[in-house]
């Protein structure tokens, strides 16, 4: 069935936008779960509010509903039976919202560690502190039975220089059986905190859901702000956020190339890559006053224009990259005892990948043809030219050739974006209007959802979805029959982000 | 491999002069380190980062340090795996209340004399996450802090300013 026939006897909700909303009854939820059963519908989000829930589906290529839900008794048919990638965002509903999934298997909390001063934060009138099963380093990890098994506890302070998690390994010797992840240990309350603030405001919070896709997470939150409110943002804007983008991109995978080298022991190509980041680095601070380009995505389009110079700065450094990356690249592929860690190293199943609905290079590695820049598309990509490399062996070299090959598109993309650029203002003022906006932008590790509803210019409630939250439970995966020492290889090469996960 | 090898001679080090001491981080320190202290450590310390519940920027800059430009080695400082190994903790911010014991047992584990050194605007006052039921607080809510180099995130430049006046005043 299609996903626009699923909801054709159903009348949108005004004012949601750009994809239609539809409020669903407990009935036509339950028969919903049902058609998931067979639909191929990609779950892109699932959120929570103190009397409603909202599931976000993509129907390839780029059809896109949300269907919701008002849980006046407190509960909702759980849809981790047929789209797995909910069970974990299911979790964060009960933890925030305090909405009880129906027909959830794990039981346990996921962001609440039994440490807040309060209970479910988000819900219409959060409770006190409660005493839970699951608190601390009571937390009941899965159980492990065999003979000759033993667990290797890792986290949350990691051996370098890492954001926090908890990983429970299960080995068998050498050899992981299984992999347990515990997250939620750098939950920041983003959305409490977003919630009741005027747009800027909210819009600097979200630029430090992750530092890594400020960009990308800023530019998604505006664009959902934008939506809103009906906010027309100007072409040079555009362009400019799609520059900085693009920079956000070739920085990341230049990092993650070199880290996953020298989490194989070949230092000399980490070393190269880190010269070559702080380059893209520098030149974004010398034209963005930013290295890393925090806050240069605004609600209404950009806070900084490019004057001549700076275009000549970044066109010299495309240059820099396009002439020194390729030695490197052809240093990687040419020593076999680099390539023996990687080939076939951290396999992810293609099935899972889909099931799951994973994104960036972790899917696009395992032939999930996604990018959010191409499906569903934004401006200004709806007027560029560039590919969407795709691969199928699932393992960490392919992850590191989707990065190497996205870093060559970025530069072609840059070089289009800049010689291309529109003139005009590089900002519109964004009405104090009420409404509710979507976006998805493709950021360096994958589709980043951000939804908003917006009353009289502040936000009533924002949800914000790293493409991590799809790619952490695919890591479990990926590591299993792997030896233990692999783990690092596998882990930088998903690169998941912990603060964008924990919210 | 060889040719890159032969690039990089041919080019000289990529590593660039160490910046200038800040005032106001000698000032800060100028009080806490005792001279004891600097005759146990000689002109080198070792530093543990925690994570304390950064949004990943600062460490993205922490990371710089060790890249060929800033080569935070060559000036006696380096990144250990254990606090047992560790003269400094790092710590990025805001403290969340999931990570609280965490970098309290991290500290607690760090033999005496140490120093903490609170990065970024979250590290020092808690920054746009202050206020939240989930954050505790900058760092100094949960340990005593010895240096703060604030910024959102502060510069590679700016970190190795500060961690070159600790050395000043603590690696004798």
């Amino acid at each position: 069935m299609a996903l626009a026939a699923f909801f054709a006897d159903q009348q949108p909700v005004p004012g949601h936008r750009p994809w239609p909303r539809y409020r669903l009854d407990r009935a036509q939820w339950l028969k919903l779960v049902e058609a998931l059963e067979d639909a191929p519908w990609t779950l892109i989000g699932l959120w929570g509010e103190p009397a409603q829930v909202h599931a976000a589906f993509r129907e390839e290529p780029s059809t896109i509903a949300v269907a919701s839900l008002d849980c006046a008794e407190g509960r909702f048919p759980s849809l981790a039976k047929v789209r797995p990638g909910a069970a974990r965002l299911e979790r964060a509903v009960r933890d925030l919202v305090g909405l009880e999934p129906e027909g959830l298997e794990d039981g346990r909390p996921w962001l609440d560690h039994g440490r807040w001063p309060l209970s479910h934060p988000l819900a219409a009138t959060p409770g006190p502190a409660e005493a839970m099963t699951d608190a601390g380093a009571n937390y009941r990890f899965l159980p492990v039975e065999g003979d000759g098994l033993h667990q290797i506890p890792v986290g949350p302070v990691h051996a370098g220089i890492i954001e926090p998690g908890h990983f429970r390994f299960t080995a068998n010797g050498e050899t992981v059986v299984r992999l347990e992840q515990r997250l939620g240990y750098v939950h920041k309350g983003v959305e409490s905190l977003i919630a009741g603030k005027p747009v800027a405001e909210a819009a600097r919070i979200a630029c430090r859901l992750s530092g890594d896709s400020t960009v990308a997470q800023g530019w998604a939150f505006a664009a959902a702000v934008e939506a809103a409110t009906g906010t027309e943002v100007p072409p040079r804007a555009v362009h400019l956020r799609a520059i900085k983008a693009e920079l956000e991109r070739i920085a990341n995978h230049l990092g993650d190339f070199g880290a996953i080298c020298n989490d194989a022991a070949f230092v000399a190509l980490h070393m190269q890559c880190g010269v070559l980041r702080e380059q893209v680095l520098r030149a974004a601070g010398a034209v963005f006053g930013h290295r890393l380009m925090m806050d240069r995505v605004v609600p209404g389009g950009v806070g900084i224009d490019l004057d001549a110079g700076a275009v000549a700065t970044l066109l010299g450094l495309i240059e820099t990259l396009a002439r020194r990356l390729p030695p490197l690249v052809q240093l990687y592929d040419g020593k076999p005892s680099l390539l023996d860690r990687t080939v076939t190293t951290g396999h992810t199943r293609p099935d899972l990948v889909q099931a799951f609905g994973a994104g960036g290079h972790v899917g696009r590695a395992a032939g999930r043809n996604q990018d959010a820049r191409a499906m569903p598309g934004y401006a200004p990509y709806d007027r560029l030219t560039f590919k969407v490399p795709v691969l199928t062996e699932g393992d960490v070299n392919a992850r590191v050739w989707i990065r190497l090959r996205e870093i060559d598109e970025s530069l072609d993309l840059l070089r289009q974006l800049l010689g291309d650029l529109p003139a005009g203002p590089i900002a519109a003022p964004v009405p104090p209007a009420s409404g509710e906006g979507m976006a998805l932008v493709e950021a360096f590790r994958g589709e980043t959802l951000a939804w908003v509803r917006i009353e009289a210019g502040r936000v009533a409630r924002g949800h914000l979805r790293d493409a991590s939250w799809f790619q952490w439970p695919l890591l479990e995966h990926a590591i299993l029959d792997n030896i233990v020492a692999d783990f690092p290889l596998c882990n930088k090469s998903f690169n998941c982000s912990y603060s964008g996960h924990d919210l | 491999m060889l040719k890159l090898f032969a690039d990089t001679l041919g080019r000289g080090p990529y590593t660039e002069p160490r910046p200038e001491l800040l005032d106001e981080d000698v000032q800060q320190l100028a009080a806490k380190v005792e001279a004891a202290a600097r005759a146990k450590l000689g002109r080198s310390l070792s530093i543990r980062q925690v994570d304390a519940g950064s949004c990943n920027g600062c460490e993205l800059e922490i990371h710089a340090l060790n890249n060929a430009i800033y080569d935070l080695e060559r000036v006696g400082l380096k990144f250990v795996a254990s606090p047992r190994h560790a003269d400094v903790l790092l710590v990025t911010g805001p403290v969340t209340q999931n990570m609280r014991e965490a970098l309290l047992r991290t500290w607690s584990a760090t033999p005496d004399p140490k120093w903490v050194v609170a990065v970024g605007d979250c590290g020092c006052t808690g920054g746009v996450f202050a206020g939240s039921y989930a954050v505790v607080g900058g760092v100094d809510a949960a340990v005593p802090v010895d240096l703060r180099i604030p910024g959102c995130p502060p510069t590679p430049t700016r970190l190795l300013q500060g961690l070159l006046a600790l050395m000043a005043r603590a690696g004798g």
